[in-house]
């Protein structure tokens, strides 16, 4: 079937079957790979996108669900403020290690502060605990949250 | 993990060029994969490259790109090592790029005995010869340059990437010397800079893996994009040693976008246009599996042959003085069991391979610590000629021993010669779980006992278990011994006169075993750590204080004991239900120190209050990289301690994501503050590993203090009731 997407404000058609996650739509039809596979049952995070400024598993949202709303990836967070600081911040406080699950942590962050610019440690908990890192990197994570809502004020 | 220790070859490194000779056209050369761009690079230009190592690319316009002999896979290498070779180099980390080595024996880390990225040994088996590497390269160029101006080479210094002559203010960039820097002869010998005239090691720069991910342009192997490329999805047969006998290929051809269904004897591979595809075909082909003779087993039938294999001697380790007659001369003496469950190593990023196997040769997109291992397979798999196989390693979206084995690069290329097209192979998450290679389980008796004054008097340990080394690199076995699965019990950091250390090898059949961060001592250091406490607790004195009496030989333990008493407090006043545990080892050349506060609900949930970690890992090269490894070191062995275990029924493994096989997630972890301590002056010593090693020793110690529980089995969260798995 054929939809039509629009992806970091471009608009893409895709033919594929209506039940077809986006995350394999952005991975295998439009080349998007910043978008990572981790679990397909949205347990770890690793596919987080914004569906509309919402933070969403890309991995159980079907393209057929996402048809005529946006969707914003990690490849275009840079242009978003918020996004811009999260990952400024993200390399400031040396977050990362391996990274594969960086891409949904910095989009979850991304909408947690788009929502909550100052959050407490009780927001950010909540807002990330859906997200696994096995590096165990959480630390870092907290740390570089809080120093992007500094500079959010 | 530690298997060789040859004499690290100076010679053989600066010497290994990988096309022989100083430098050689660029129209001669196939570029890698740069993986991750200088913010800085010039581009490359047709002209000469020099080339005086395996290690090393200038070209005439100046990009420099380092060659990195050791897969990244969050531990901060590309770094590391780049930091090594910069620093004698002579140039900024912001005008290199790295690029990922192929697989040529150019690049065999002599810990490790061949090419590996394992064992936590990259840095100490770079710490010299990569330094000598750059420093070489740097003479070559300082010689050209004197040569081109008629000066001394002593007249010249060499820093940010250019050779300078102070006395006439002339200065040539490396690009501009290249050509001539390859007439220059390898030196024959090199000087290394002094400690005191580092300006890049010792320092914490930014990583130069980090920007690429955090803006999703970085490269994984499942990353890999191939023109004409399909993407496949594999399911092998659930039990190990069974076949597969049937399954529905006019279904799976019949969802839209399948292209092809593949098999093997014991697996089937579903292959589509998209991932997608490739699922909804293998749920279409209904694959039908003779499950084989371990189609019963259950992890209990495991644990009561281990068990009752644990009641003979074992192989021999240790034996110091009469560990029997001491135990029966001791004023106390505890005699305990320990155990260990298999693990999965569950890296966020499946098991994947891209390749395209053709009749005179293949490629492969790949993420591995082990290249050489992964040509092979390749080659064993088709019948191709290694020098004919291009291994391009990928970033590793987390390896801790997963990627030490290539079996499922092999498995993938016995698929992928099958059909015409480049082809990426998947393991879904439901896969990459269940069939893992995992971390063998161990049971360990261990007898201990303590003199009046509280020395020990005799010390038995008994280790039950797969041997990984006997599979995985059989030469490193010692008459029956597997040093792997003693590491961590035979030596360890206490004074201990009367010590018999045995292993008992045990192989399970419906499950095959590999290396886990930590290897043995993450095994050992939970056993000998908890024993300890155990005396401790037994005689009434403080855990820490009888560690640094017992070893008080050992000046570097003493300082990290001291250094995370005083950060931690340890012996302060504590609130009801919290306990502080500690627990000291000494692993891949490396002290450590750590103190864990936990608190006990009265539900039996727990929470992880803070940690501390003092560290002597000798002189340090990233401290930020240390500091980033021991954190997230713990936080994967915590997770393991508090959570993890792999069971089986009826042959298959019982757990198959992340909802059953649970990770610790944000709000449950802890702070972790890591104290270096360095001495510089000692071996250098590895760190990936080194904080996953001291988790569950720590956490059983706190929880100990907090609830008088003493906890002999991991995992440890459901036995105190507070965590349904």
């Amino acid at each position: 079937m054929r939809f039509d997407l629009k992806v970091n404000n471009v608009l893409r058609e895709v033919d594929v079957p209506p039940d077809m996650p986006v995350l394999w739509v952005l991975r295998d039809i439009l080349g998007l790979t910043g978008t990572k596979y981790g679990c397909g049952v949205a347990q770890c995070g690793a596919c987080t996108v914004h569906l509309d400024g919402q933070p969403v598993r890309a991995c159980l949202l079907t393209v057929a669900a996402a048809a005529g709303h946006d969707i914003l990836t990690i490849e275009a967070i840079e242009h978003t403020e918020t996004g811009a600081k999260v990952q400024q911040a993200w390399l400031d406080e040396e977050v990362i290690q391996c990274g594969y699950c960086q891409s949904g942590q910095i989009m979850a962050a991304t909408a947690l502060l788009q929502q909550i610019p100052q959050p407490t440690d009780a927001d950010i908990d909540e807002a990330m605990a859906g997200n696994i890192c096995r590096c165990g990197t959480y630390v870092r994570i907290r740390k570089a949250i809080h120093k992007a809502a500094s500079h959010e004020a | 993990m530690k298997r060789k220790n040859l004499p690290t070859s100076r010679r053989a490194l600066l010497g290994a060029a990988l096309s022989g000779g100083g430098g050689f056209l660029l129209s001669a050369f196939l570029p890698g994969l740069p993986l991750l761009k200088a913010s800085q690079a010039q581009d490359t230009a047709t002209g000469v490259v020099f080339m005086p190592n395996a290690f090393i690319r200038i070209t005439p316009l100046g990009a420099v790109t380092l060659i990195m002999r050791y897969a990244e896979m969050g531990q901060g290498i590309y770094t590391g090592i780049s930091m090594l070779l910069a620093e004698e180099l002579g140039v900024k980390l912001d005008q290199v790029s790295v690029e990922a080595a192929p697989a040529d024996p150019a690049y065999v880390d002599s810990v490790a005995g061949e090419e590996e990225t394992g064992g936590s040994s990259s840095t100490r088996d770079s710490w010299i010869p990569l330094r000598e590497a750059g420093a070489a390269a740097r003479m070559m160029l300082v010689a050209a340059a004197a040569q081109i101006w008629g000066v001394a080479e002593s007249a010249c210094q060499a820093r940010d990437g250019r050779v300078f002559h102070p006395g006439s203010e002339r200065s040539l960039s490396y690009g501009e010397l290249a050509e001539a820097a390859t007439h220059q002869p390898v030196p024959a010998k090199v000087s290394l800079k002094p400690a005191s005239d580092f300006t890049l090691i010792g320092t914490s720069p930014r990583r130069l893996d980090t920007k690429a991910k955090t803006n999703g342009s970085a490269q994984f192997g499942i990353d890999a994009q191939i023109p004409g490329m399909k993407i496949g999805r594999i399911m092998a047969c659930p039990v190990k040693g069974g076949h597969l006998t049937g399954y529905n290929r006019a279904a799976a051809l019949a969802v839209p976008g399948v292209v092809d269904v593949v098999t093997l004897p014991d697996a089937i591979a579903v292959i589509g246009e998209h991932m997608w595809a490739a699922m909804k075909g293998m749920e279409a082909a209904f694959p039908q599996w003779d499950y084989g003779p371990n189609a019963t087993t259950s992890t209990d039938d495991i644990i009561a042959r281990m068990k009752k294999a644990s009641e003979q001697s074992g192989v021999v380790a240790v034996k110091n003085g009469n560990a029997q007659e001491a135990l029966k001369q001791a004023h106390e003496r505890i005699d305990a069991v320990y155990e260990l469950p298999f693990l999965a190593h569950a890296p966020l990023e499946p098991i994947n391979t891209t390749l395209h196997i053709r009749p005179d040769g293949a490629d492969v997109w790949v993420g591995t610590q082990v290249p050489g291992r992964a040509r092979q397979e390749v080659a064993d798999a088709t019948g191709l000629r290694p020098e004919n196989i291009a291994v391009h390693n990928h970033l590793i979206g987390g390896g801790f021993g997963r990627r030490l084995d290539s079996n499922s690069i092999g498995q993938a290329a016995r698929f992928a010669k099958q059909v015409s097209y480049p082809v990426k192979l998947i393991w879904t998450r439901e896969e990459d779980m269940t069939q893992d290679q995992f971390r063998p389980y161990y049971y360990d008796r261990i007898s201990a006992g303590l003199t009046k004054d509280g020395a020990i008097s005799g010390w038995h340990h008994r280790t039950t278990g797969s041997s990984v080394t006997a599979r995985w690199y059989p030469e490193g076995m010692q008459k029956g011994l597997d040093p792997d699965a003693v590491e961590g019990a035979a030596q360890t950091p206490y004074g201990m006169p009367d010590q018999l250390v045995e292993f008992v090898r045990d192989e399970p059949d419906a499950v095959t075993t590999l290396w886990w961060r930590g290897v043995g001592p993450t095994h050992n250091v939970f056993v000998v750590e908890s024993m300890i406490d155990e005396l401790a607790h037994q005689s009434g004195q403080d855990p820490l204080a009888l560690r640094k009496k017992l070893a008080a030989h050992q000046p570097r333990a003493l300082k990290v004991l001291n250094e995370v008493e005083k950060q931690s407090g340890w012996g302060k006043a504590l609130p009801p239900g919290h306990g502080m545990g500690i627990a000291l080892h000494y692993s891949f050349q490396t002290w450590s120190a750590t103190v864990l506060e936990v608190a006990v609900e009265k539900n039996g949930s727990i929470r992880l209050v803070q940690v501390h970690s003092a560290v002597d890992c000798g002189p340090i090269v990233f401290p930020d990289g240390i500091v980033a490894q021991i954190q997230g070191g713990l936080i994967f062995g915590l997770t393991m301690a508090l959570y993890n275990e792999i069971t089986l029924k009826d042959g298959r493994v019982e757990q198959t994501n992340f909802h059953n096989y649970r990770m610790m997630r944000l709000n449950e972890a802890p702070d972790i503050q890591v104290h270096l301590v360095p001495d510089p002056e000692a071996e250098i010593g590895g760190i990936g590993e080194v904080g996953t090693v001291a988790a569950a020793p720590a956490l059983a110690n706190a929880l100990f203090a907090a609830t008088g529980k003493r906890l002999r089995r991991i995992p440890f969260a459901k036995q105190l009731g507070g965590e349904k798995a």
